[in-house]
């Protein structure tokens, strides 16, 4: 069955991001989207430890070992960037001046409640960070996931089985086969992978689809 | 004549007891007190409950206080990362007490205590397991849940420029959770890599107010 890879559904979401827009990337996958935006769109990238205009990375050696993004690696500032203390940085988040976050999932339910911070592995003690406050506070809160686990179990759901981060927060979702809006009533399919029926599409869903009357095939290697 | 330089890192942090609510600055391994924390260390407290963003990694500053049995409990945002094995193991054995916090929660309750604030609804983690147990109220049509202010008996914390007086300057990410620590701590102790002469500091830049400040110690890079 054909599918995007990674890259792809990171130029996906890239495209969604208009010029001029405060963008929050979230750790992990949606990191990639910084790496595939066009360079012809202005976008402010803020960090949660306090960084507005974060850059790349720095060149191997160079750099300040303190300036990290919230996953930890190195980064470096544009011209016109800015520091500032976390009170600020999660005012910026929760307060609704962010107009873009992208996030990674472990579920999302058909209402756009998202869980992507706790599994029900008790194993592991439970860590949090900025999940929630920029689920509640961003104006646009973007997911970026696989449509399915790694042993074929859908993630997108009528209800999250997992510990919610936040209710009816998620606007979009984006995976390696479609991209899918939620909508009053439920969730609205956009894009299909080309190749892939609805009714596949549908069979690897918890939650029930309904489909735009123009939806766009999503071509491996050219989105 | 107001001077609130120490001349060493046991002077730094003297005086805090047993049983203290110590809020340590720093995020990953940006901004962390490192040597105020192992002066803690040394002289000796026992019983602390920690304010800190992460639980420490590998073996040095908040690793070391776990490893050395000094923490009863932490309270943090995101405890578990790649080398925080002494807080997993501490955690795993029930040796240590855990309140798991959002982050910008855990900021904005420091920064309650340090206005003098009785608390604040947010809606960051309303709907989540980390509500419960908490008043939860419906704002603008909106779940918020109710946090209260989080004081701290000491906050160690690290900049990099401090005049006589206390006025701080920080370096780039690594000002993150110093500025809100250094109000809601009783006792606010700093390490700087430089002192400089009052007066030095550019009032329009000066980050943090010389009157949240009590001590400070001078850490060369």
């Amino acid at each position: 069955m054909s599918r995007l890879a990674l890259t792809d559904m990171a130029r996906r979401v890239a495209r969604d991001i208009p010029s001029g827009a405060y963008v929050n990337l979230g750790i992990g996958m949606p990191t990639l989207v910084g790496q595939v935006v066009s360079p012809e769109k202005e976008i402010v990238y803020h960090s949660e430890n306090g960084i507005l205009g974060m850059g790349p990375a720095p060149a191997p050696g160079e750099g300040d070992p303190e300036l990290i993004n919230a996953g930890k690696q190195p980064v470096t500032l544009v011209p016109g960037g800015s520091f500032f203390h976390h009170t600020d940085s999660f005012m910026m988040m929760r307060g609704g001046h962010i107009d873009v976050t992208v996030l990674g999932g472990f579920q999302v339910s058909e209402k756009g409640d998202l869980a992507n911070w706790a599994t029900d592995d008790v194993g592991h003690p439970p860590a949090v960070g900025g999940a929630m406050d920029l689920a509640v506070g961003a104006k646009r809160v973007l997911v970026l996931m696989t449509h399915t686990t790694k042993d074929g179990r859908p993630k997108i759901l009528p209800l999250c089985t997992y510990p919610l981060t936040a209710a009816a927060v998620v606007d979009r979702i984006y995976t390696d086969l479609a991209v899918i809006d939620v909508v009053p009533g439920g969730l609205l399919v956009r894009e299909v992978v080309e190749g892939l029926g609805r009714d596949e599409l549908q069979e690897r869903t918890g939650a029930r689809l309904s489909f735009a009357d123009d939806v766009v095939p999503l071509v491996p290697g050219a989105v | 004549m107001i001077d609130k330089r120490v001349g060493s890192l046991t002077e730094a942090v003297a005086g805090i007891a047993d049983g203290a609510t110590v809020l340590v600055g720093g995020f990953g391994n940006s901004g962390i007190p490192v040597e105020l924390v192992h002066a803690l260390l040394n002289e000796g407290a026992r019983d602390l409950t920690l304010v800190t963003n992460n639980a420490g990694s590998g073996e040095t500053d908040v690793a070391a206080l776990l490893r050395e049995r000094r923490v009863r409990k932490i309270i943090c945002s995101y405890p578990r990362s790649s080398g925080s094995v002494w807080f997993e193991e501490r955690y795993r054995a029930g040796e240590i007490e855990l309140e798991l916090v959002p982050q910008g929660t855990l900021s904005e309750r420091m920064r309650a205590a340090g206005a003098g604030l009785g608390g604040f609804f947010t809606p960051a983690g309303a709907d989540s397991l980390l509500a419960e147990g908490k008043e939860v109220r419906v704002i603008n049509g909106r779940r918020h849940v109710f946090e209260e202010p989080l004081h701290g008996d000491v906050a160690l914390i690290k900049a990099r420029k401090a005049d006589r007086w206390g006025n701080l300057v920080y370096s780039t990410a690594a000002r993150n959770f110093g500025p809100t620590m250094a109000t809601a701590a009783a006792l606010t102790v700093v390490q700087v890599r430089e002192f400089v002469e009052l007066g030095d500091l550019d009032p329009e830049c000066v980050v943090t107010p010389g009157i949240f400040v009590d001590r400070v110690v001078e850490v060369p890079a």
